[in-house]
């Protein structure tokens, strides 16, 4: 037995188990018997700071080989999805942002067109709000890859990037926060629109903002692209083609970078996409150095598409006309987060009964949805976002189910891993991007 | 010790009675067996009190569509038709509702049909987009039903297939064999749902702890949860709040 603090070792049924906590992989070296006990069983996580998030994975190994990989999920289930059937159909948006917490915008826009479309009201939505739906979610695609740029630079070694990334991701943040009043889990995109409009000084910020961005995409690839680590790590690395993806449900940029252009604004268009201009890149090689190279041109798509959008603003409504669909408070952003405005509350409180006790019904009661179900799915960072909504007729949903990118792509995992090496791994898996938020529910 | 089901919302053990809003209405297609009646204050009744309680709302079922259905549904539902002799015992049920195209499929032919939506050079579902379930309690003797929905790339289309199953006999094949990407999506409507996928290659729970006890996202199954205390008043969980009905 050792004594080492950082890898105990204990005596099992299984065999012999050692505790890992400190890195130190001499006892373990110095502990197996190479010719008679070949493969070894790590498990990794679900505390890993590179499982994005709290994910475990189990290898077998031989030597520096893995020989089977397998991902166990679960550990940030928080019943999102159970907890919906309990609240009106407009509370659903506070809940579905906190799925996926680096792509929040797409989440509660997905649940609103599912609503929408269960109501019949898709073509009632205006023209103003389905504009700020694309810019908010072209905003929060650069955002969400400019995470995954850190994180996996960070994870194979590249720290800079790391700190770049997280930076620019706070430029967009901040625009986001001179929106909705939040920097993430907004509740911004609700169903029948958007919860206000957008103020002038977040135009001037996002222009600002596309005047920046182009520079440091450069520098982006400037830092990692040339870089003999960057690519050694990325190329060939944690294959997967067309055939694989589809078989297994992959989606996204992860299917792109094998080189299919499947990109649901382009192939089943939503919110007007099909009139915005804009290319979908790909990938020949379907490894993690195409993967970086499909995203890093999809925050260049975006940024056209941000500018095209800020171009078609409009002055006009951002809810549907109807007022028993129209959320009935009139929002605004206080020193404290969005809420009610003042006028609102004052019209309500002293000048009209019948605005109180619609208001009353609205928040308390929330509108009939008619019965049926409906699938609506659109183009999130990490892939096909789906929803599936079912009302029976009442105020809350009957049953919503959110189709996840990240937990539908972590099942590629062992189909890049197996037989590449340890290290490999982490590669592979930081370029599925997995949101364990989104994944677990 | 008390028995677990004198225990409400401990966690982890379903409640042989109905909790507070998890039959917030019926399923869709039948009409609801008791509306309201829950709620604070002891309040048996509606809680409304301004005479429009008494109305009855009539929900339209959802009816078997006819032909034409409009759209790419006719040539889908004709291929199929033609690629699959068994169609007429497999198919219970076609519907068009939304703009969205649903077959009704006897649950024990669901994988035999997935693979002719995969194979068929007409219809070509290559990608399975998510498979789902669905608590329909009260409205069948087979309540849990089992959603597919495939996407066909080549020719951008979306078809829905349904299965229904029982809560005592929960089965019926896998389609991982067709779509592997069925595996864990499986796995999470067994987790949730309780529904068996026959011939799996390992039908275990992905979301819940492994020794998890029920299935939770059945309508029978509490949503849980505890009192929470805000500026001195204390605010029940959402399951026992009053209930608009």
């Amino acid at each position: 037995m050792t004594t080492s603090n950082y890898a105990s070792e204990r005596e099992t049924d299984e065999g012999r188990v050692f505790t890992v906590t400190g890195g130190d992989w001499d006892t373990i070296v110095s502990g197996t018997d190479p010719i008679n006990d070949e493969r070894i069983v790590v498990n990794m996580g679900p505390q890993h700071p590179s499982t994005h998030g709290v994910l475990r994975l189990i290898l077998e190994l031989e030597g520096e080989t893995v020989r089977e990989a397998r991902s166990v999920v679960g550990y940030l289930h928080t019943g999102i999805e159970k907890n919906l059937e309990y609240r009106n159909w407009v509370q659903g948006s506070t809940f579905v942002t906190r799925m996926d917490y680096l792509a929040p915008i797409f989440n509660e826009t997905a649940y609103a067109l599912a609503v929408e479309k269960l109501l019949g009201i898709t073509d009632d939505i205006t023209e103003r709000a389905t504009t700020i739906r694309v810019l908010m979610m072209e905003l929060n695609r650069i955002s969400s890859h400019l995470v995954w740029l850190a994180t996996t630079g960070m994870e194979l070694g590249a720290i800079s990037i790391m700190l770049y990334g997280f930076r620019e991701r706070e430029y967009i943040l901040d625009i986001f926060e001179t929106i909705t009043g939040l920097r993430m889990n907004h509740a911004y995109v609700r169903p029948g629109g958007v919860a206000q409009d957008v103020p002038d000084d977040a135009v001037v910020k996002i222009r600002e903002f596309l005047k920046m961005m182009p520079k440091k995409l450069k520098e982006y690839e400037d830092l990692l692209s040339g870089q003999p680590i960057w690519t050694e790590r990325t190329k060939n690395v944690a294959v997967l083609d067309v055939t694989g993806c589809v078989a297994l449900g992959i989606t996204g940029p992860v299917l792109r970078s094998a080189g299919l252009a499947w990109d649901l604004r382009k192939t089943m268009p939503y919110c007007g996409y099909e009139t915005y201009e804009f290319d979908v890149p790909t990938h020949p090689d379907g490894d993690v150095w195409g993967r970086y190279q499909v995203r890093l041109a999809e925050i260049r798509e975006s940024l056209k598409l941000v500018e095209q959008a800020l171009d078609r603003l409009r002055p006009g409504p951002v809810m549907v006309a109807d007022r028993k669909i129209a959320w009935p408070a009139q929002l605004a952003i206080g020193v404290d987060g969005m809420g009610n405005s003042l006028e609102h509350v004052a019209k309500i409180m002293g000048q009209s009964m019948e605005s109180l006790i619609h208001h009353f019904k609205l928040v308390t009661e929330g509108f009939r949805v008619p019965p049926g179900q409906v699938y609506v799915a659109i183009e999130a960072p990490r892939g096909e976002l789906g929803v599936h909504a079912v009302s029976d007729g009442g105020t809350r949903p009957y049953r919503v189910h959110y189709r996840e990118p990240s937990f539908v792509n972590l099942q590629a995992l062992p189909a890049m891993a197996e037989g590449g090496l340890i290290a490999d791994v982490i590669a592979g898996g930081a370029s599925l991007d997995p949101v364990m938020g989104g994944c677990d529910r | 010790m008390t028995s677990p089901t004198d225990k409400p919302n401990d966690g982890g053990v379903p409640l042989p009675v109905v909790p507070a809003g998890a039959t917030s209405g019926a399923p869709a297609e039948f009409p609801p067996a008791s509306p309201a009646g829950r709620g604070m204050f002891g309040n048996q009744g509606t809680g409304d009190v301004s005479g429009y309680g008494g109305l009855v709302r009539q929900r339209q079922p959802i009816e078997e569509a006819s032909r034409p259905y409009g759209g790419y549904f006719d040539e889908v539902r004709d291929a199929l038709e033609e690629a699959y002799p068994a169609f007429n015992d497999a198919i219970e049920k076609v519907v068009v509702d939304r703009g969205e195209l649903t077959l009704h499929v006897r649950p024990e032919r669901i994988a035999e049909v997935c693979q002719v939506m995969r194979d068929d050079l007409a219809l070509r579902f290559e990608l399975c987009s998510s498979v789902s379930g669905a608590d329909y309690l009260g409205a069948d003797e087979r309540r849990l039903h089992v959603v597919y929905l495939l996407t066909s790339m080549t020719y951008r289309r979306r078809v829905r297939l349904e299965a229904a199953v029982s809560v005592e006999a929960p089965h019926l094949p896998s389609v991982t064999a067709v779509y592997p990407t069925a595996d864990w999506q499986e796995r999470e409507a067994y987790d949730m749902f309780g529904i068996v996928f026959d011939g799996h290659p390992s039908l275990t729970r992905i979301l819940m702890p492994d020794d998890w006890e029920g299935h939770p996202q059945r309508k029978d199954y509490p949503l849980g949860g505890i009192p929470v205390e805000y500026k001195g008043a204390e605010i029940q969980p959402p399951n026992e709040r009053r209930s608009y009905q």
